[in-house]
């Protein structure tokens, strides 16, 4: 069951198509990545889920019912440009945005205190948000967008502006709410995230979508017949009418191998070819990467 | 609507928590009452040094006594001095001045001349000039030789005041004056043209504050964009009627405090009672006008008088109606102005991009501060009519004609006119908003916001 759908949207800017009969699917708790290169129209898509803009036509809907003014309530942005106001203090900022969301205010204040304990950040809470560093600031946002504990909650570049251990404790965090039930809507160039959270994405390029499914899915259906081989000792494999070598160097009594079949043919078979050239310690599938996958539809598409 | 009270409240609340705002608006009543007060503590504090005077010269004989001791200056007539001599030492003699008067004085107008160390206050001069003139005129009357010359003399003194009253449809009149009239004129006008700038472009640098840092695009996600504008625009109208009403209250306790410590405390009591009567004593004029039938002796301060008349006359505006006005074309006024700013903060990227739009809104408003001017010369005019009728001009223009008197019906037609517009251009600017807010890096300009007009959802 997906908890939120939309479908065949479509909204143009006076001559400019942003989006053209786009469709997604999102199930329920899943991390699902929506990407594209820039200007392709995920903002729009965004804004439109957000209810900042509506469709042209097309229908939205949240939990199987038709999307409503109220479920803003529902849905919590954290938007790629990050803003708060510069001279408001950090804690009646946050309490004001959680207003704005339909908290009361105890209950706000309530689990802003779980929160800023959470993300260590409860001695900025007197701090006008111009005297944090960026990385201060993305908490301070990130908590904003979840407090209102939102089944849908969408992430436009959540790790930009985080060193590497606080980006780790964002991820954990994101992981941790999906766990509580949250499915989530992940947009990012950064494909190595994609890969490490997403279970499923939908790919836009200008204004359509050119490839979605499961990460899983997509990355095996774009192996192309790749495999990756590790041999102890140094071994030199040369190709032949089943397969040729893409790449290949050894490295302290290691040798690694990259290999691609060139016809129809079994791993098995394969395997038993080389395993007279030396000892095979591992062979895998050699799943290309989701960089690599969004460049080549990008670039095939253009 | 919630939302947009709880938006409401943080506009006002960081706003009137700025310490630019309390400075403002504590200062400011002190510098609108110092200008009332002020001038009646001139006319007051006048310079009280008190100036001994000596009179020379040949013609000075003649005119032996004709000026009058005040209490601010004696005259002292000397005679075979030597001019030269006195000049050097006049000072160490206990001399302010030497008044110099040469026998040609009743042929030749400059043959009088005030010599001093400072430059001599001008009702000493007024004084000296207007008994001089007195003088030379009882002394050619006296040479045609009319018998009972003084008496007649006495009894044609007359002094003239014209005193305006306002009487409205049922007979009711009160005591006015023009003056007071253009001096409120003046200040509803300006105080207008300044409040709806001023806050007006508060909106303006709010929208663009929210849309510079991207702040937008989170509260969007909660609320409509209208909620927003609607929001800020009516918050900072609350700080701008907080602002109002403070400057009201203080101004009028300072004016109040100042006028009955001061005026009191300075040697004649009773000074409200009394303008009537000093100005009927001062008059030696007999004749009684209905409010004024009592007629004490005429010991008053003339100028002190003079001021409490200002205050009396000032309260015999229709205060009420100029304050309610003033009240409801502020709101509808900052409102129409409110929302042109918030669709222009909108459409910009930074405030230096406002500029090519901020030409055309500023001009109605400079116009209606100009005809507001002119209303003061000619309240009748039908430029000012028309300009008071006209939504953008006329809350600046209104507040000009009403301290000499407006029919209601124009004020009403004015009024409905006002709300008309208001409500129109909040609706347009809120569908320029809508899309501008989000809107970045695009040049904009008037064809582009005509074109966000008519952008559906």
């Amino acid at each position: 069951m997906s908890l939120f759908e939309a479908r065949n949207v479509s909204k143009q800017f006076g001559s400019f198509k942003a989006l053209d009969n786009v469709s997604i699917s999102v199930p329920e708790q899943c991390i699902y990545g929506l990407l594209g290169p820039n200007g392709a129209g995920k903002t729009t898509l965004i804004r439109i889920i957000n209810q900042i803009t509506g469709p042209d036509t097309g229908e939205l809907f949240l939990n199987g019912k038709k999307l409503m003014p109220e479920d803003v309530l529902s849905i919590g942005y954290l938007p790629e440009e990050r803003g708060l106001y510069r001279k408001m203090k950090v804690g009646e900022q946050a309490l004001y945005f959680a207003q704005l969301k339909g908290l009361s205010k105890a209950e706000a204040m309530r689990r802003l205190k779980y929160w800023f304990k959470k993300l260590d950040i409860v001695d900025w809470w007197g701090k006008k948000v111009e005297e944090l560093s960026k990385g201060m600031q993305q908490k301070v946002q990130f908590i904003i967008t979840i407090l209102h504990e939102p089944r849908l909650i969408i992430f436009d570049e959540p790790f930009t502006g985080f060193d590497p251990l606080n980006a780790n404790t964002i991820k954990n965090e994101i992981l941790f709410l999906r766990e509580r039930g949250a499915t989530i809507i992940f947009s990012t160039h950064n494909m190595g995230s994609v890969e490490e959270l997403c279970d499923n994405i939908t790919l836009i390029n200008k204004a359509q979508t050119i490839l979605e499914g499961s990460v899983d899915e997509i990355r095996r259906n774009w192996a192309a017949n790749e495999y990756d081989l590790v041999f102890n000792g140094d071994v030199k494999i040369e190709g032949n009418g089943q397969y040729q070598i893409l790449k290949q160097e050894s490295d302290n009594g290691i040798s690694t191998i990259r290999l691609k079949t060139t016809v129809t043919i079994g791993t098995n078979e394969i395997l038993n070819n080389l395993m007279k050239s030396g000892t095979i310690v591992s062979f895998n599938p050699a799943l290309p990467s989701m960089n690599e996958i969004f460049i080549r539809v990008v670039e095939s598409k253009n | 609507m919630n939302k947009v009270s709880v938006i409401i409240k943080r506009e006002y609340v960081t706003r009137v928590r700025k310490k630019s705002f309390i400075i403002m608006t504590l200062l400011a009543p002190v510098f609108m009452a110092s200008m009332v007060v002020l001038p009646t503590l001139l006319m007051l504090n006048k310079d009280k040094q008190f100036k001994k005077i000596a009179v020379v010269g040949d013609g000075a004989v003649v005119f032996k006594n004709a000026i009058t001791n005040t209490k601010d200056a004696e005259y002292v007539y000397l005679d075979n001095v030597d001019m030269n001599d006195l000049k050097k030492n006049f000072q160490q003699a206990g001399y302010y001045g030497i008044l110099y008067i040469s026998p040609e004085v009743s042929t030749t107008p400059n043959a009088i001349q005030l010599f001093s160390k400072n430059q001599p206050p001008i009702d000493l001069l007024e004084h000296i000039e207007s008994s001089l003139e007195k003088e030379i005129e009882r002394q050619k009357l006296l040479g045609y030789n009319i018998k009972d010359l003084d008496d007649i003399l006495k009894s044609i003194r007359t002094k003239v005041s014209v005193q305006t009253i306002k009487i409205d449809n049922s007979g009711k009149a009160t005591e006015t004056s023009t003056g007071i009239a253009m001096a409120v004129a003046y200040v509803g006008g300006f105080l207008m043209y300044m409040l709806v700038f001023m806050f007006g472009a508060q909106v303006m640098r709010g929208v663009i504050e929210e849309k510079t840092s991207r702040v937008v695009e989170v509260i969007v996600s909660s609320v409509k964009p209208v909620q927003l504008m609607m929001g800020k625009i009516l918050g900072i109208a609350l700080v701008g009627l907080t602002q109002f009403l403070i400057w009201i209250f203080l101004t009028a306790a300072i004016v109040g405090v100042v006028k009955t410590t001061v005026l009191k405390k300075s040697s004649v009591g009773e000074v409200t009672q009394m303008i009537p009567q000093s100005v009927m004593a001062d008059n030696q004029l007999q004749q009684a006008t209905g409010t004024t039938s009592a007629n004490k002796p005429a010991e008053v301060n003339p100028q002190l008088a003079e001021v409490s008349k200002m205050f009396d006359n000032a309260m015999n505006q229709d205060w009420l109606l100029i304050i309610t006005s003033f009240i409801f074309y502020f709101i509808t006024g900052y409102l129409l102005y409110a929302s042109i700013f918030a669709a222009i903060g909108s459409a910009v990227d930074n405030e230096t991009e406002t500029q090519q739009f901020m030409l055309p809104v500023t001009i109605p408003i400079i116009l209606g501060l100009f005809v507001a001017m002119g209303t003061m010369q000619n309240p009748e005019s039908s430029i000012s009519f028309w300009f008071s009728m006209i939504p953008l001009t006329s809350p600046i223009v209104m507040m000009a004609r009403i301290p000499f008197g407006v029919p209601y019906w124009q004020i009403a037609v004015s009024m409905v006119i006002m709300i008309i517009t208001f409500l129109a251009f909040v609706w347009m600017a809120a569908k320029v908003y809508r899309t501008g807010i989000l809107m970045y890096g695009k040049k904009s300009s008037w064809k582009e916001i005509w074109k966000w007009l008519r952008y559906s959802g």
